[in-house]
């Protein structure tokens, strides 16, 4: 495969899985502001423009937060420089770059998603629209990881759109806790308070794993607990660990295909190793913000090196 | 001129008048049976089925380089059995022609020699390519694909209006309305029985592996060269390279080492054989033809003449679609084939030459003057459509630059109907049929695309103009 084509399908999955997550974000957000008096609720839509670290852009661009201002900056202003609809964009152009290598079925799912987003989007959206919009997203996501599965061929390429659906994936979901973890710093004195309770909720939330916690934890909502859920547990799909177990996955599938092992695989071999070998005491002793830093500059330099073993650009 | 034509359904375009003819029986019996509601109701799906498969062309010069789709007619253009074996008989004397005669230009040149084509004709021809003298592409294939426009303007009165011989466009849509026409009316495919397209990538990547270099191993690697993902035509790279199962390359992904030409894969460089390039000869090689160009391949010229790769079309092949020779074709063909064309030219007066240019000066409301060099349906002046104003504009530049100009005859191009909210209309139409050349022989595809002027009265059928295209059998009888 072409190294400009394995570029493509990488990057159309990291596109697309950074408009799942955004909208996620925007999920939560929302649900968390109907939920509080006005005041609370401004709070929270200014989290939600920091958690997607657009505070500057949007700063700029606005004097206040509203609800129906912070959702339509993030899905589609013009002064956002990469909004909802800029990631859709990017990654069919991505797709449109690699429409060779990808299915049939795959190619036509995104393109249909497409159209249907870029005509909502075309207009603002209110707080009526503001449901359809998130879940035309978030299912133009399911679709495509869908089509992914049903009908491509395992070989390189598969191995390319995944590794970017979860190099993505755990820097999103690092990204977001670090954040939001910072946010609710001066309410984590009340542990067990309501509000609090309800902070960390929308965290969960945010990477849809509210659900999937409750289950496993029989409602029991304490910060140590939802970190260790976030970060170690590798039973849920947008964890630290079950990315990182997924991403070393297909780099061995791809040493494996090409017969080589390259530099990002013996990244991705330390990185995975020390993960294993952390707990949630060795987070807490070093601080989770540190940790996370530590996380996302590790998960980037693996990004670069993936892209330079495989040729993505001259 | 007669306000009615020749309609390729009904016999003629005068209402009342006509009568279903035997191609259209078929289809005409199965049509009677069909709600009006239902047909409505295919069109408007056929439309969303081209967006969803994304067969939309950027145009150039509009601000948001938005995509468009060329509007599809469901109603087919049809062509009898007997009708086609007759014109691919004319197509394939044509083709062979050109292919002799590209290799005659850049070797001995003997059609000069005999005084059957003035020298002017290529000596100042920008088309023209001195780096080809002397060398013959791998299996003396210089027009791997040729796409021939051809018109129609009574029953049996087909002409060719232009030989597209560097890089004809527009196949993916005969396989597209093909396929968009079978999903939308299964039941009508098997009542009609109608000769099959969709073998056509297939058929290209076995002809494109055919004409291997001599550097090539047994199966040859195949890649398709576009200008990239804002040139017009990218969907058709990206469906004819995914179709044939070959990789689609841009400038950037090339590059000469150890005298192959080679693509930068996910394992390093690998070498490839044969280019089906779909840029323009300017762009294949900045050491060759354009220091400016950033979408060449360094070096491939040399790669090219010492055997490494071929490059369909060969450059060079763009002399052979430059609307003066196409004045000469006839004397081409009889020159290299022995034979009287099988298909006639549309009569053309060539402005250099003096009776001519003072004949089309004479004559200008009732002609259809076009550029030398021009494609598109660009540049060109239809006189009868045209106001006194815009004719006289356009009569100052002939004057002044009367070698860049021939005249032809506004043809009464036949017509097919299309289909309205009203029912059906009348449209003009002409035909591309396309073929492929390699040393196994010529390999015509039944039918082409079918392209046709939506606007009542149009003679302009280019997608760049608010042309559509129809599905275009060839009856399997």
């Amino acid at each position: 495969m072409l190294g400009r084509t394995a570029h493509g399908i990488h990057w159309m999955f990291r596109y697309l899985e950074r408009a799942e997550n955004t909208v996620r974000l925007l999920d939560a957000g929302f649900h968390m502001a109907l939920t509080r008096d006005l005041v609370t609720s401004e709070e929270e839509w200014r989290s939600v423009i920091q958690t997607a670290g657009l505070k500057a852009d949007y700063e700029k661009a606005n004097a206040t937060y509203s609800g129906i201002q912070v959702w339509n900056f993030v899905l589609r202003d013009k002064a956002n420089p990469l909004s909802v609809m800029d990631m859709i964009d990017n990654c069919r152009t991505n797709a449109r770059l690699a429409r060779n290598a990808i299915s049939e079925e795959l190619w036509e799912g995104l393109n249909v998603a497409w159209m249907e987003i870029k005509e909502l989007f075309s207009r603002p959206i209110s707080q009526r629209n503001l449901g359809d919009a998130l879940a035309l997203v978030r299912n133009a996501g399911t679709l495509v990881q869908g089509s992914l599965e049903g009908t491509m061929l395992r070989d390189e390429g598969y191995a390319f759109a995944r590794a970017g659906t979860f190099i993505e994936r755990a820097d999103n979901t690092a990204r977001i806790l670090d954040i939001k973890y910072y946010l609710l710093l001066p309410s984590l004195a009340h542990v067990g308070s309501s509000l609090d309770t309800g902070q960390w909720d929308t965290v969960l939330r945010s990477v849809s794993g509210d659900r999937a916690y409750r289950f496993l934890n029989a409602a029991r909502i304490d910060s140590r607990g939802i970190m260790e859920f976030l970060i170690l547990d590798d039973r849920f799909p947008r964890s630290l660990a079950f990315c990182y177990s997924e991403l070393q996955d297909n780099l061995a599938e791809l040493a494996r295909l090409h017969g080589a092992e390259g530099e990002c695989s013996a990244l991705m071999r330390d990185a995975g190793q020390k993960l294993s070998e952390t707990s949630i005491e060795d987070i807490l002793d070093t601080g989770l913000h540190d940790f996370l830093l530590g996380f996302i500059a590790q998960n980037s330099a693996i990004a670069g090196a993936f892209a330079e073993d495989y040729r993505f650009v001259s | 001129m007669s306000d009615h034509m020749f309609d390729e359904m009904y016999g003629t375009t005068e209402p009342g008048k006509g009568e279903i003819r035997g191609a259209y029986s078929g289809y005409c019996e199965w049509l009677d049976e069909q709600e009006p509601e239902y047909l409505r109701r295919k069109q408007r799906d056929a439309d969303r089925e081209f967006r969803r498969t994304g067969i939309t062309f950027n145009v150039y010069g509009e601000d948001d380089a938005e995509e468009r789709l060329i509007p599809f007619d469901t109603v087919p253009r049809i062509i009898t059995g007997s009708e086609w074996r007759r014109l691919s008989k004319g197509i394939e004397q044509r083709v062979r022609a050109l292919n002799a005669f590209m290799h005659d230009l850049y070797h001995r040149q003997e059609i000069i020699r005999s005084g059957r084509l003035p020298q002017r004709l290529f000596r100042d021809n920008v088309a023209w390519l001195p780096h080809m003298v002397g060398f013959t592409p791998p299996g003396g294939v210089y027009t791997h694909i040729v796409g021939i426009d051809l018109v129609r303007t009574g029953p049996d009165e087909f002409m060719v209006l232009e030989d597209n011989a560097r890089t004809p466009s527009g196949v993916s849509y005969m396989l597209e309305n093909r396929e968009t026409m079978m999903a939308m009316f299964p039941d009508l495919f098997t009542q009609v029985q109608v000769r099959p397209v969709a073998n056509y990538p297939r058929r290209l990547a076995k002809s494109l592996a055919a004409c291997a270099p001599p550097a090539a191993s047994d199966k040859p690697v195949v890649a398709v060269l576009t200008p990239g993902i804002y040139n017009s035509a990218y969907f058709e790279h990206a469906f004819l390279a995914d179709q044939m199962g070959a990789e689609l390359v841009e400038g950037s992904d090339l590059r000469v080492i150890d005298g192959r030409v080679a693509m930068r894969t996910t394992r390093g460089y690998e070498p490839i054989d044969v280019i089906y390039r779909r840029v323009d000869d300017d762009y294949l090689d900045p050491l060759t033809f354009n220091p400016n160009s950033v979408l060449g391949i360094p070096g491939i010229m040399d790669v090219y003449r010492a055997g490494g790769v071929t490059i369909a079309n060969a450059p060079g092949t763009g002399i052979s679609d430059d609307k003066a020779i196409y004045s000469f074709m006839s004397e081409i063909v009889e020159f290299y084939t022995g034979e009287k064309p099988l298909l006639p030219n549309v009569e053309t007066w060539r402005c250099a030459e003096a009776d001519s240019l003072k004949y089309v000066l004479d004559n200008l409301a009732e002609l259809v003057v076009k550029e030398v060099h021009g494609s598109g349906g660009y540049g060109m002046l239809i006189g009868p459509t045209s106001s006194k104003k815009e004719i006289s504009t356009f009569r100052r530049k002939l004057e002044a630059n009367p070698e860049n100009y021939i005249a032809q005859p506004t043809l009464s191009l036949s017509t097919v109907p299309i289909f309205q909210k009203s029912g059906l209309a009348p449209r003009h139409v002409d035909l591309r049929p396309y073929v492929l050349v390699s040393p196994d022989g010529v390999d015509i595809t039944p039918g082409g695309l079918t392209r046709v002027a939506m606007k009542k009265g149009s003679l302009v059928v280019n997608s760049s103009q608010g042309g559509g295209t129809k599905d275009t059998w060839v009856l399997d009888d």
